[in-house]
């Protein structure tokens, strides 16, 4: 192509150029890729450089490059840990926990709008369960501390209402049985609506012509969902249960820490909320032991996000890469 | 097929209309309607009625909310939440630099993103697998908390603006779906330029810059958003107070059970503020979300068509 156009544009005819001759013809595409490409590497693959401060005994004097090499130390410390089964054991509770609630609600509640009948109602429903989607995670657990105040919040007046006016709530923003809970349920509350768009949009691509056809052999609505709507979004449910399980070991910083207290602890403490503690808390400042601990997490993830790609590809035929 | 699902889309996400299968109803459809309409009607109140609790606190007196009056209508009315978040020390000035954060921020993220879009639209460039490559790795494994806090300190953005606009200046998934939209400029429009010997750089500007108004808009609110309720980077990479973004200010009030008192310095303010402090962490929650949640439904065929473009393979 490039060959033609060059032959066009100049009258000669060109044999054969090698791929740095035409890489220098672009030479304006990669002036445009100059700064992103800048930005990739300060900002992503040198921190990458550094991961080999996992490997060493880090010293603010010495730097990364002069600190004493100590290969799998950090990580034996981390797995001898007390705190190795239960960093990880609450990652994975609250993120098979929302998997496990919080994949299938959006589906349904998908197939659910689409079966509305009256446009305006479900252009209403879609507006309001979007909005949660937009409130940002600091709002979010503000929210979360006044609805569940014993006192005033909409939790304590429920509670009274079932329970009797004279009975106290108790406050489960201290109790670490509760915290998986409020952690997930939460989440839902926030995701539901802006987690059926992709689904919604799946659901476009279903063709009128098959709903007639159920309906005239005399398929209910509700069977038009299990037979018609349903295998239609199928890929689309595969590919995002893939990634789903895939970011299995990235619960998140914000939300988590923001939730967080002494109380609640025991369950609260996940693998990004450790890592910042072995890093930033006056106490401990320990740089190696906390790239470590999370270099340990992103290795697990990447592995994870690798397997599920591999099931996906052999399973659905629809991959990631 | 294609023009079917566009009207499908239009009935589904707005302004459709009916199926013709969904006249006539049998009585079983007719049940299913009901409990379908049931169920999405209860999920719509649970979303709700936190939104409308929040709303109706913030409205009402400090005394009517401390003593749990307020459902989901204002009891005595009152704006003195409202007058107070502004006397609380910090809110103005942050609610500032959010407002400078959110569109220096926006504006060096869509530039960035456009300029690594646009090349690795083109099926010409030469060594395309490998810049793809480059980027999309970045999604998948990052150096970590730590190492990228010591890469920071090194180029000494450490508690300047620079740590709030910088790091993240561009996301390779938001690159993602801006190449993606323009892959799909018809390549006729190339050729033709091309054979009338625009450059590549003339090309951007005159014909796929033009052509991306809807992408561009798409990237605009995601980073927008996004900005706007960052906390982590400021968490992580500030201490100045004068450069705190809204999000910290926030945490300091609404996630505090007494408003600090070291926050508060002189004894007229923490007066005014005396067993204000839930009324207070009410109307901050509406005075912080309410530029978003105010803007998004008019904008919200756009956040839609994000999540589209995003969803298709590239």
């Amino acid at each position: 192509m490039a060959v033609k156009r060059a032959e066009a544009r100049t009258g000669r005819v060109i044999h054969r150029k090698s791929i740095w001759m035409k890489a220098a013809q672009r030479w304006q595409l990669y002036l445009f890729l100059l700064i992103p490409v800048v930005y990739l590497i300060i900002f992503c693959y040198w921190p990458m450089a550094g991961v080999q401060i996992a490997f060493r005994k880090y010293k603010i004097r010495l730097g990364i490059w002069g600190s004493q090499w100590v290969g799998w130390y950090q990580f034996e410390k981390f797995f001898s840990s007390y705190y190795f089964g239960r960093v990880v054991g609450n990652t994975l509770r609250l993120s098979l926990y929302s998997l496990i609630v919080g994949f299938p609600l959006p589906v349904v509640f998908a197939l659910q709008l689409n079966a509305m009948r009256a446009a305006r109602g479900r252009k209403l429903v879609q507006t309001v369960t979007y909005m949660p989607h937009f409130i940002s995670t600091v709002v979010m657990v503000g929210i979360i501390n006044q609805m569940l105040n014993p006192t005033f919040g909409l939790f304590g007046k429920f509670y009274r209402m079932i329970n009797g006016m004279g009975s106290t709530p108790p406050n489960l923003l201290l109790s670490s049985g509760a915290f998986p809970h409020i952690y997930v349920l939460s989440g839902i509350w926030q995701g539901l609506g802006w987690s059926t768009i992709i689904y919604t949009a799946a659901l476009s691509a279903v063709d009128p012509s098959l709903h007639e056809a159920a309906t005239i052999d005399g398929a209910t609505r509700f069977q038009r969902i299990l037979h018609v709507d349903f295998p239609t979004i199928v890929p689309t449910v595969s590919i995002t249960l893939i990634l789903r399980f895939g970011s299995i070991m990235g619960i998140g910083f914000d939300k988590t820490y923001l939730l967080q207290n002494n109380a609640n602890l025991v369950t609260s403490e996940v693998i990004a909320t450790f890592v910042y503690k072995q890093a930033f808390d006056s106490s401990n400042m320990d740089y190696s032991y906390a790239s470590a601990i999370g270099l340990f997490n992103s290795v697990i993830g990447l592995f994870m996000l690798a397997l599920m790609n591999q099931i996906s590809r052999k399973v659905s035929e629809s991959s990631l890469w | 097929m294609v023009t079917q699902t566009k009207a499908n889309m239009k009935r589904l996400f707005g302004k459709g209309q009916l199926q013709a299968t969904d006249i006539y109803l049998t009585r079983s459809d007719r049940i299913f309607h009901v409990i379908n309409n049931i169920i999405v009607s209860l999920l719509f109140l649970i979303v709700l009625l936190p939104l409308i609790n929040v709303l109706a606190s913030s409205f009402s007196s400090a005394s009517a909310v401390n003593s749990g009056k307020v459902l989901l209508w204002p009891v005595d009315f009152s704006v003195i939440g409202y007058e107070k978040v502004f006397v609380y020390p910090g809110v103005w000035r942050s609610y500032g630099n959010t407002v400078f954060y959110t569109v220096a921020g926006t504006a060096i993220n869509v530039i960035v993103t456009l300029l690594a879009a646009y090349p690795l639209s083109r099926r010409d460039l030469p060594f395309k697998g490998f810049f793809m490559f480059l980027f999309t790795f970045t999604m998948m494994f990052g150096g970590g908390m730590i190492p990228t806090y010591l890469v920071m300190k090194q180029i000494g953005v450490i508690n300047t603006v620079w740590a709030m606009l910088l790091p993240g200046a561009l996301s390779v998934y938001n690159m993602i779906i801006a190449r993606t939209f323009m892959q799909n400029i018809p390549m006729d429009l190339f050729e033709a330029a091309h054979l009338d010997g625009c450059s590549d750089a003339r090309y951007f500007t005159m014909i796929a810059l033009p052509l991306s108004g809807t992408m561009i808009s798409v990237l605009t609110l995601y980073y927008a958003v996004g900005h706007w309720n960052a906390y982590f980077n400021a968490f992580l990479y500030l201490n100045n107070r004068d450069l705190m973004p809204l999000q910290i200010i926030l945490r300091e009030v609404l996630l505090s059970t007494q408003i600090s008192a070291d926050a508060i310095v002189d004894g007229d303010t923490a007066a005014a503020l005396a067993g204000m402090s839930d009324l207070l962490k009410y109307s901050l929650i509406v005075v912080a979300s309410a530029p978003i949640l105010c803007l998004y439904p008019f904008l919200q065929k756009y956040f839609v068509k994000g999540v589209m473009i995003g969803s298709l393979k590239g």
